[in-house]
């Protein structure tokens, strides 16, 4: 009996070997075909459905709070009222590209994301490349720059409402050098004043993900590229950006999700009603949930459901042409 | 080689000596930025031992509802206090009963949340990287896909439910959702990929059962992905003010991180001190954990 139990493990084995050889760089996690069904031993398929009860807790609690909830979300999107509603079409995502505040907050939101998310993105990896250098006092350094972290927003507003405010400590600054008073929170400028305090709070986070990745580029390349000649310069663009395409990718995503709880901080600045180039989505939802609107909140969700995917699968298309460079070169 | 000719030895030593400069400049440009960084919060602690009065003779002109009624010649931030006082950690403390309640009330949300979101999602870590068919590929894209969408999509449906389930505006409609969260899930998963199959091939060989293997070899060789999950969680949560201003109506449930905009509108005096005793409990975990968290976050984000 011994010798059958070692048959089939030694079988096991052989399959995993099989799929190692497959996909050699890639590891487990992209094995998306173990061997067929058939040929698994009993025991191993009793293990395979054993770990779906791992699974269960979570993917209970995900269907009841998101997928359920969001199916009524979409028949909400397409009917003229919640109960009984008849079935419309399109009209309500018309209806919403024709209300102001919609395209106000959508437009606002979008700005931000477009200049804070490549800000974050470039800024934090040129730091990690500033700080890939021996330098003194480094680990404090990094310290420094990822502590923000782990600051509360409500926590230092305060301080940020003191530094911008019309009679606040920068505009003291400047009447220094007599520059007229900015009213920082009542201007265009808002725009940037919410930005600096989205950048200082992820700017650290970010700059660890890089430091690591560029720590991960293989010694030996820099030292063929070195040796071939090639300048801080040359080494960054023709080397290390290959290794680390897959991180600016993750970066960016990551900088996407907290670049969209930007309300955050702009609700613990300026309250409900801001100035109208801080009014974002996340304002507009709120005043829609305050009314109750259901066919509303649906359309605009199920709305930037889409553009999220969209722009989540751009991301992706343009890190596999990056990634590809790297293996063909 | 050989430095024979004094010039060139000269050029070397120049270029070294170049370097050297460069660093130097490099290095005090980083401190100014690290102190930059450092400047908000640590210009709020030392606020916060600042007298109500003192707060609001520096102050007053750029805060609260009265500014108006302060002089305009200019605020300067202060750095070092002209009397330490102890007055507006004890007014937050002892005289005002509804702040410890915010405060309490934030306890109440994130830690369960924290705890249950780390639970819930090392099991289903540990289903997702122990066996992995077509189906459970495509339940894990949809968990990647779901973490992915802001708040303003996935409060709709979150709404959508707690209405239903009758837990609107009550603390449940804040922890539940919370709780299956799917970012834990998804860092656990990547890190766990990368326990070797050897360990369980080995553990299997001997009798071992999928319980067995996850508390014994997975959750141990988990340990410091397992902190940083929690703390990552903790910070996010702690945070939170998409969920309440949606998800609560009654006031006296709404956590300190929405409430300290309220302190800081009405009561000046204490929103310092009240602003870093809501900072206390994430420095704690961020001074314990910093090793683990950097480690953490490191691994979801490089393969």
């Amino acid at each position: 009996m011994t010798k059958e139990k070692e048959k089939r493990n030694g079988a096991k084995f052989f399959f995993r070997r099989r799929e190692k050889e497959k996909k050699p760089e890639e590891g487990r996690e992209d094995v998306l075909f173990l061997p067929k069904r058939k040929r698994l031993s009993t025991e191993l398929r009793n293990r395979r459905r054993a770990t779906w009860f791992f699974l269960s807790p979570s993917i209970s609690g995900v269907a009841l709070f998101f997928v359920a909830p969001f199916v009524m979300v979409f028949y909400y999107a397409f009917t003229s009222s919640a109960v009984n509603g008849e079935f419309t079409g399109i009209d309500n995502f018309k209806a919403l590209f024709q209300n102001n505040a919609f395209t106000l907050a959508a437009a606002n939101t979008v700005i931000l994301l477009v200049i804070a998310v490549p800000a974050a993105v470039l800024l934090a990896l040129f730091l990690a490349i500033l700080l890939e250098r021996e330098l003194p006092g480094k680990s404090f350094l990094r310290s420094a720059f990822l502590s923000p972290l782990m600051v509360p927003v409500a926590s230092v507003v305060l301080i940020w409402q003191v530094l911008f405010h019309q009679n606040g400590v920068i505009n003291t600054f400047l009447a220094g050098f007599g520059i007229t008073a900015v009213d920082w929170f009542h201007s265009p400028w808002s725009r940037f004043v919410v930005l600096l305090l989205y950048l200082w709070k992820n700017l650290g986070y970010n700059m660890i993900l890089f430091t690591a990745a560029i720590a991960s580029v293989p010694k030996e390349q820099l030292e063929i590229a070195e040796l071939e000649g090639a300048g801080p310069f040359r080494k960054f663009f023709s080397v290390k950006i290959h290794y680390i395409s897959s991180t600016v990718l993750f970066v960016t995503i990551l900088s996407l999700i907290s670049a969209m709880k930007i309300f955050r901080e702009v609700y613990l600045l300026t309250g409900s009603y801001p100035y109208e180039t801080l009014y974002l989505l996340q304002h507009f939802m709120n005043n829609t949930f305050r009314s109750m609107d259901y066919q509303k909140l649906s359309t605009a969700a199920i709305l930037l459901a889409l553009a999220t995917s969209v722009v989540i699968a751009v991301l992706f298309v343009v890190e596999r042409r990056l990634g590809k460079d790297a293996k063909n070169e | 080689m050989r430095k024979t000719s004094s010039g060139r030895y000269e050029k070397l030593r120049r270029a070294k000596r170049m370097k050297i400069v460069r660093r130097l400049i490099l290095f005090a440009a980083l401190l100014v930025a690290a102190v930059l960084f450092l400047f908000p919060t640590v210009s709020t602690f030392v606020n916060s031992f600042l007298s109500e009065s003192e707060i609001m003779e520096s102050y007053g002109a750029a805060l609260g509802d009265k500014s108006a009624e302060y002089a305009r010649d200019g605020v300067v931030i202060k750095l070092i206090p002209d009397k330490v006082s102890g007055e507006p950690y004890e007014v937050f403390l002892f005289q005002s009963p509804d702040y410890l309640r915010k405060f309490w009330n934030s306890a109440l949300y994130v830690v369960p949340i924290t705890l249950f979101q780390t639970g819930v999602a090392l099991l289903a870590a540990y289903g997702f990287t122990r066996y992995r068919g077509k189906i459970r590929s495509l339940v894990f894209f949809g968990y990647v896909v779901l973490m992915l969408m802001p708040y303003q999509v996935t409060l709709v449906p979150n709404y959508v439910v707690s209405k239903w389930l009758g837990i609107y505006d009550t603390p449940w409609s804040i922890v539940l959702p919370g709780i299956f969260s799917p970012f834990a899930v998804y860092l656990l998963t990547r890190y766990m990929m990368r326990i070797p199959t050897a360990y369980t091939e080995a553990a299997q060989l001997d009798g071992a059962g999928e319980w067995r293997i996850f508390t014994r070899i997975f959750l141990p060789q988990c340990r410091s992905a397992i902190f940083a999950v929690l703390l990552l969680i903790f910070f996010d949560n702690w945070n939170m003010v998409e969920q309440p201003l949606v998800l609560l109506e009654k006031e006296e449930l709404y956590p300190l991180s929405i409430y300290l905009s309220v302190i800081n509108q009405n009561e000046v005096g204490v929103a310092f001190a009240a602003a870093v005793i809501y900072t206390i409990p994430c420095l704690l975990l961020f001074l314990g954990g910093e090793k683990h968290l950097e480690e953490g976050i490191v691994t979801g984000g490089v393969k």
